[in-house]
């Protein structure tokens, strides 16, 4: 039987042109980018263009894009790098945070900063009131993600850039889950720092990028050959970054398409689940068109998640860095969801290739799954 | 001129990836896409099985526990996370003095400066003339709050290897973290971290004929060594390393490490019969200078001084070769290389260095075409050269007085 495959937020399938990107930077040919001979220098060109490449993507110039081994770094080297170089005062993080933004920053309260907490409202979007009312000019840093990774609700960084701009803080967002689904400009939303990352949008894992403001000044994470500008040491992943930048092409090309299709596949998603009486999050909220976060209340979440893998469908329970952990997610709880009814929680991200047969079958086994479930608790009851 | 590609004898800047190890990653970045952090679907637990699978073999080449490997993107970041992480680690109960050699790669030396940048004092031990790290001066190095020591088991110029066992007994006798970059060891000597009085270890696969963007850091058990996370995030590699594993790179390592542990005997007495025949070659060539010693040092690497020829004129001249002066990390700057600077030899030597390495699809043809192509052009390069002239006309280059412009 074949799983379909409903977890496109954790990590989602290479395109097959992205391969066949790769696939010359996985053969014999050698080169390391610094070097200075023609293996060394095609190493370096091919670099450089995927460079070009995913700066137009996201509007910027070339030199604005720091490549490293993917979301998690350039999130540390963002929180890490850019505090560094400040006196310390306060970092401001919402509560939604994936936790490689969020556990940088709670680190800094070891180096004299004061960390606090943007809250969300109870559809997952920061509180910019709450944020206006925390940010003072003592503030450092704010760090807000773009989209959240659960919920795929779409957070206000433009309006929040106007805040932080009038009391002079530098602005990080993390943008992983909504860089390819959503069309995202640098300077439009008016931030400092950026990371996207390639594995959730069709690109090969290991690689991902910081976006800067090019007069932000951030301190290296990484000290070494001082590659990237002295900005991120380490020989360059040249295979991860030819195929991190096709599949930015790639998914610049299908937005549109992908955007509307996904929608409506959701939207018929959400539909069956009002059936059967799931309490969707975030669901007023401006979302991304490819996610869903549910609960059946009474129903465990890791419960059903292996249930449904049995019936032939991955779908996630929490987000899956937070995986081995049983504890509720802590976007719902930050959205004043109940502890219960959050550790019912699971998550189907859809992706370029879902189809409306695998939504529908989906619906089915899940009423299945629910029934029985159901009938379960109430032989134990 | 053929549009042939040049020669390729870098393989210390990096190898080609084996087509095996290719074959091994392609799978994971087609159908096995799963993230293995993903406890709740099959297209996880495969990954996670392939994670696991690769460390075990990398644990095998070195002989370690696989629960001591945990991964990274690369040799630079284990060295960075070894460093910073031991040094944070343990600096409150023993003290912030680092010992480091000055023939360690950048990312060691760069990382030591932040550490002084923070509050740290470094020593930066002078190799002798051969490039070896005497034992006696790395002892009389040791001071009370000395927290850690890293020290390079093979250096990336020159090759040589250093005598790790003795200098990690020194470590251990003065209760000393010890840090060893082994990113130019792998597969090209034996390394048993079961005898070995090694705390820390940096690996990289690239320069074995692995992906580029991956690499590990051996962590040993017992003694249990802590360190402190550079990257914070979903708690991957047991909080050490957070971040998604690159499920196709670890594979491609695993391989690479695999094809290393099991073909590493055959292999090196090959590249050693290629060096030997290599260097007989050049040393043929008047005026030549082998840097480092011969007899501590991987057969892969083959470091040479040509004097009265310069060296970015002999580089333009070999074109029909990719060989590399001075490391490739910082081959970008006509300084002469701090490696050779260290072992004392005089600018104008350094600067007339060529690195050679040879690896795995190296041939005895690709060597005698390097021999005859080294012979002609520095031939003519010291037919325009006068202090060649004057060389051969018996003056004696270092007494002459020069005037001033």
């Amino acid at each position: 039987m074949n799983t379909v495959y409903f977890d496109h937020n954790s990590t989602t399938a290479l395109k097959p042109q992205v391969l066949q990107a790769m696939l010359p930077w996985l053969s014999q040919t050698a080169g390391n980018a610094t070097s200075r001979h023609i293996y060394g220098r095609n190493v370096r060109d091919a670099v450089e263009a995927a460079r070009k490449q995913i700066a137009e993507c996201v509007g910027v110039q070339a030199s604005q894009v720091v490549f490293t081994s993917g979301g998690t770094e350039a999130n540390n080297f963002a929180v890490k790098g850019i505090t560094a170089n400040l006196t310390p005062t306060q970092i401001l993080v919402s509560a939604i945070e994936h936790p490689c933004v969020s556990r940088p920053a709670q680190s800094l309260a070891w180096h004299d900063w004061q960390v606090q907490s943007i809250k969300t409202n109870a559809q997952g979007v920061i509180d910019l009131a709450d944020a206006e009312e925390k940010l003072n000019t003592r503030t450092g840093l704010v760090s807000v993600m773009l989209a959240n990774n659960e919920t795929g609700a779409i957070q206000p960084i433009a309006e929040l850039a106007a805040l932080t701009r009038y009391k002079g803080a530098l602005l990080h967002t993390d943008a992983v889950q909504a860089f390819g689904k959503l069309a995202v400009n640098f300077e439009t939303l008016g931030v400092h720092a950026m990371t996207i990352s390639s594995h959730k949008i069709g690109g090969p894992v290991g690689i991902g990028a910081l976006i800067l403001d090019k007069r932000l000044d951030i301190a290296p994470l990484l000290h070494g050959g001082g590659q990237e500008r002295g900005l991120r040491s380490g020989t360059e992943n040249v295979a991860g970054i030819v195929g991190f930048a096709e599949a930015c092409k790639l998914a610049a090309q299908t937005l549109k398409t992908r955007s509307s299709a996904q929608t409506t596949l959701r939207d018929e998603l959400e539909i069956g689940l009002h059936d059967l009486n799931a309490v969707i999050f975030g669901q007023q909220a401006q979302r991304l068109p490819n996610t869903s976060f549910f609960a059946i209340p009474n129903i465990e979440g890791e419960t059903l998640v292996t249930a449904l893998d049995k019936a032939g469908y991955a779908v996630a329970s929490g987000s899956a860095c937070s995986s081995d952990s049983t504890e509720p997610s802590h976007v719902l709880l930050a959205m004043g969801v109940e502890s219960d009814l959050a550790r019912s929680a699971v998550r189907v991200s859809l992706g370029e290739s879902s189809t409306e047969s695998e939504v529908q079958g989906f619906l089915k086994a899940l009423q299945q799954e629910v029934k029985r479930l159901k009938g379960l608790n109430a032989v134990a009851a | 001129m053929s549009d042939r590609k040049p020669i390729y004898l870098d393989y210390s800047a990096t190898t080609p990836v084996d087509p095996r190890v290719a074959q091994k990653m392609i799978p994971f970045l087609t159908e096995d896409y799963g993230n293995p952090a993903s406890r709740s679907h099959p297209y996880g637990w495969t990954a996670e099985k392939a994670v696991e699978n690769a460390r075990e073999e990398v644990a095998k080449l070195v002989n370690a526990d696989p629960r001591e490997i945990v991964w990274t993107s690369g040799a630079t970041e284990s060295n960075n996370l070894a460093i910073k992480g031991a040094a944070h680690f343990y600096a409150e109960g023993k003290g912030k003095h680092i010992i480091t050699a000055a023939t360690e790669h950048k990312a060691v030396l760069d990382t030591v400066r932040e550490l002084e940048r923070e509050g740290y004092e470094a020593t930066y031990l002078q190799p002798e003339a051969d490039g070896l790290i005497a034992i006696e001066k790395f002892k009389a190095a040791i001071r009370p709050d000395t927290v850690l020591a890293s020290i390079m088991l093979v250096n990336n110029e020159i090759g040589v290897i250093q005598d790790i066992e003795a200098l990690g007994n020194v470590c251990r006798a003065n209760n000393v973290i010890f840090h060893v970059d082994a990113a130019q060891a792998t597969g090209k000597v034996v390394i048993d971290l079961e005898k070995l009085p090694v705390d820390l270890m940096s690996f990289s696969a690239h320069k074995t004929y692995g992906p580029k963007g991956v690499g590990a850091l051996y962590v040993r058990r017992k003694p249990r060594i802590r360190i402190e996370a550079q990257m914070h995030g979903g708690g991957h590699e047991r909080g050490m390393r957070s971040g998604t594993l690159a499920t196709h790179q670890i594979a491609g390592m695993g391989e690479a490490f695999r094809i290393a542990r099991e073909e590493m005997a055959s292999e090196n007495e090959r590249i050693r019969m290629l060096r030997d025949r290599l260097l007989h070659g050049l040393l043929d060539i008047e005026e030549t200078y082998v840097n480092g010693d011969l007899d501590h040092r991987v057969p892969h690497n083959l470091n040479v001084s040509f004097n009265f020829v310069e060296g970015e004129s002999l580089i333009m001249a070999i074109k029909g070769i990719a060989v590399s002066s001075g490391s490739a990390c910082t081959s970008a700057s006509l300084e002469p290389s701090y490696v050779l600077r260290a072992l004392g030899r005089s600018d104008e030597l350094a600067h007339s260095s060529i690195r050679f390495s040879i690896g795995r699809f190296t041939t005895e043809a690709d060597v005698d075409y390097t021999i005859d192509l080294l012979k002609s052009k520095i031939d003519k390069l010291r037919e325009l050269s006068p202090l060649w002239e004057m060389f051969k006309d018996g003056i004696d280059l270092s007494k002459v007085e020069w005037a001033e412009h």
